[in-house]
């Protein structure tokens, strides 16, 4: 009978670049085990709302939490925060003078000191794990767009993150990639993990999404479980858009 | 007419470096300018003391120490404005306004006085508070001055390297001290390699500047020959192809590095 636990609350984010206002007034909840895909059209802010969850940028008005952790406090501990917070870019970012293995030991090493011998082994398995055993000593110049973005996947579940961020993680692959992605990451939901992804891979979300965010203008205009919003949506603009992209 | 000039001057920019002319893949044929002057100069320097031994068998003997003298300046001078460089270039990104002010005056400042005019400052000037061995003065004043424009190659070289780099590694936990150390210098290590190989060949050939506090370096070898044999032409003939010589020869390097660094880069 254990209550969901709220592992991310956003309350009245509000981020204002200049004179666009790109977040205006977003509040929602991410519990526990929960996968939640946030869709809407380019400049809504979606992307710029997952970045304020781990501050890449900073809001500017309203709150994050992760846990008990404000994210938004400028005196708190922001790093201590990402050590927990995993993210997916959607130019994968992977660091291209090291291995796929060191990208992946970097940060347990450096962060957490995690002996050689320990984060080598812990790697491999990780690895493993995206279906790229064989890749360890592979630059990432030398692999296909798919292949870094698992790389990046497992690079972030290295620092056993709570919640795993994932911005438009497909957007920037070709076609017959996009599904060796996906996989890696239906299997995380699977387990259990619990994302905030921003994503039009309407597939994904039926299949693994609990619930569908759609952000219009920075604003979120309505949020539902995947087959409700997406055969009987309550808005109009929402309507309009997922006839664009279903 | 003024208005053609300034619509050019937008769309055109002439980049002129202070490196040698570094022979392109294009050039491969047997005669390409670097050739005929690297290898015309060292057929010089063989010829000449043959076909007529005095005094070109002696100013060769007397000028090696020089060699070496110009060498222990510029290497001792590069690795010191290296180290300024590589502070001042993260100073001029820093946050820290104070830090980056500082940074950016100090650039200006060295950017602004010619070498020779430093060289002087730091011997005579700055000689009347603290007296300095000649050599050192020299050293200073080249490391002082090249860390300046070292500086501008680190700034340069961590500029271009994507954002992204550096969001990945804060995301991942790390603080931007452990970013700056493990992702981002080893990447900017490797495109600032060429500038740094043309700043080495600068800094040689500036190098010549501190025969004017007396160092016996190169120049001030041949001239010292000079003064004495008052064989001129002779004297700061070998001088000048001597000097060809090792700036081909490090340009060729630098050259070499660029293509092979171009190779494996992604």
């Amino acid at each position: 009978m254990a209550k969901a636990e709220t592992r991310v609350r956003i309350k009245n984010a509000r981020k204002v670049f200049g004179s666009v206002e790109a977040l205006r007034d977003v509040s929602f909840d991410v519990q526990q085990g929960q996968v939640v895909l946030v869709i809407g059209p380019s400049g809504s802010g979606k992307s710029t709302l997952l970045r304020c969850v781990n501050r890449l940028e900073t809001l500017t008005s309203g709150e994050i939490w992760i846990d008990n952790d404000s994210v938004t406090d400028p005196h708190g501990d922001i790093r201590k925060i990402r050590e927990e917070v995993g993210m997916v870019f959607q130019d994968f970012n992977l660091f291209p003078h090291l291995t796929a293995r060191d990208n992946i030991t970097l940060a347990p090493r450096t962060v957490k000191h995690l002996p050689k011998d320990q984060a080598n082994p812990r790697a491999r398995e990780l690895l493993k794990r995206v279906g790229l055993a064989d890749k360890e000593d592979a630059y990432p110049r030398h692999l296909s767009g798919g292949q870094q973005q698992r790389v990046a996947i497992a690079r972030a579940l290295a620092m056993d993150p709570k919640v795993m961020l994932f911005d438009e993680p497909t957007s920037a692959l070709d076609p017959e990639m996009i599904k060796e992605v996906l996989d890696v990451m239906l299997d995380l939901a699977k387990e259990g993990m619990t994302m905030l992804v921003v994503s039009h891979e309407m597939g994904f979300a039926r299949a693994a999404a609990d619930t569908v965010v759609f952000m219009d203008e920075g604003r979120v205009i309505e949020s539902a479980a995947p087959s409700e919003l997406f055969d009987n949506a309550g808005h109009e603009r929402t309507r309009k858009f997922l006839k664009h992209i279903l | 007419m003024a208005e053609i000039d300034s619509s050019n001057a937008k769309k055109q920019s002439i980049t002129v470096s202070d490196g040698m002319l570094i022979p392109d893949r294009a050039e491969k044929n047997l005669f390409s300018a670097w050739r005929i002057s690297f290898f015309g100069a060292i057929f010089l320097l063989i010829l000449l003391p043959i076909i007529s031994p005095s005094p070109y068998r002696d100013i060769m003997r007397f000028i090696p120490d020089g060699v070496l003298r110009t060498f222990q300046v510029t290497v001792i001078s590069i690795v010191i404005a290296l180290v300024i460089g590589l502070i001042t270039g993260l100073g001029r990104i820093s946050r820290n306004s104070v830090i980056n002010r500082t940074a950016t005056v100090y650039v200006e400042v060295i950017r602004g006085i010619p070498l020779l005019v430093q060289l002087f400052y730091i011997y005579y000037a700055l000689g009347t508070l603290v007296q300095v061995p000649r050599v050192t003065a020299a050293i200073i004043a080249m490391s002082v001055c090249y860390g300046a424009y070292m500086g501008e190659i680190f700034r340069a070289g961590i500029s271009s390297i994507p954002k992204g780099q550096m969001e990945a590694a804060l995301a991942l936990g790390m603080t931007r001290r452990q970013a700056l150390g493990k992702v981002i210098l080893p990447q900017t290590v490797r495109t600032i390699l060429p500038p740094v190989g043309n700043e080495f060949i600068a800094l040689l050939k500036d190098s010549s500047l501190v025969s004017i506090l007396a160092v016996s370096d190169l120049l001030r070898r041949g001239r010292e020959y000079a003064s004495t044999s008052f064989e001129y032409f002779e004297s700061y003939t070998v001088v000048a192809l001597v000097y060809l010589v090792i700036t081909l020869f490090f340009s060729k390097l630098v050259a070499i590095m660029e293509d092979r660094l171009g190779q494996s880069g992604n």
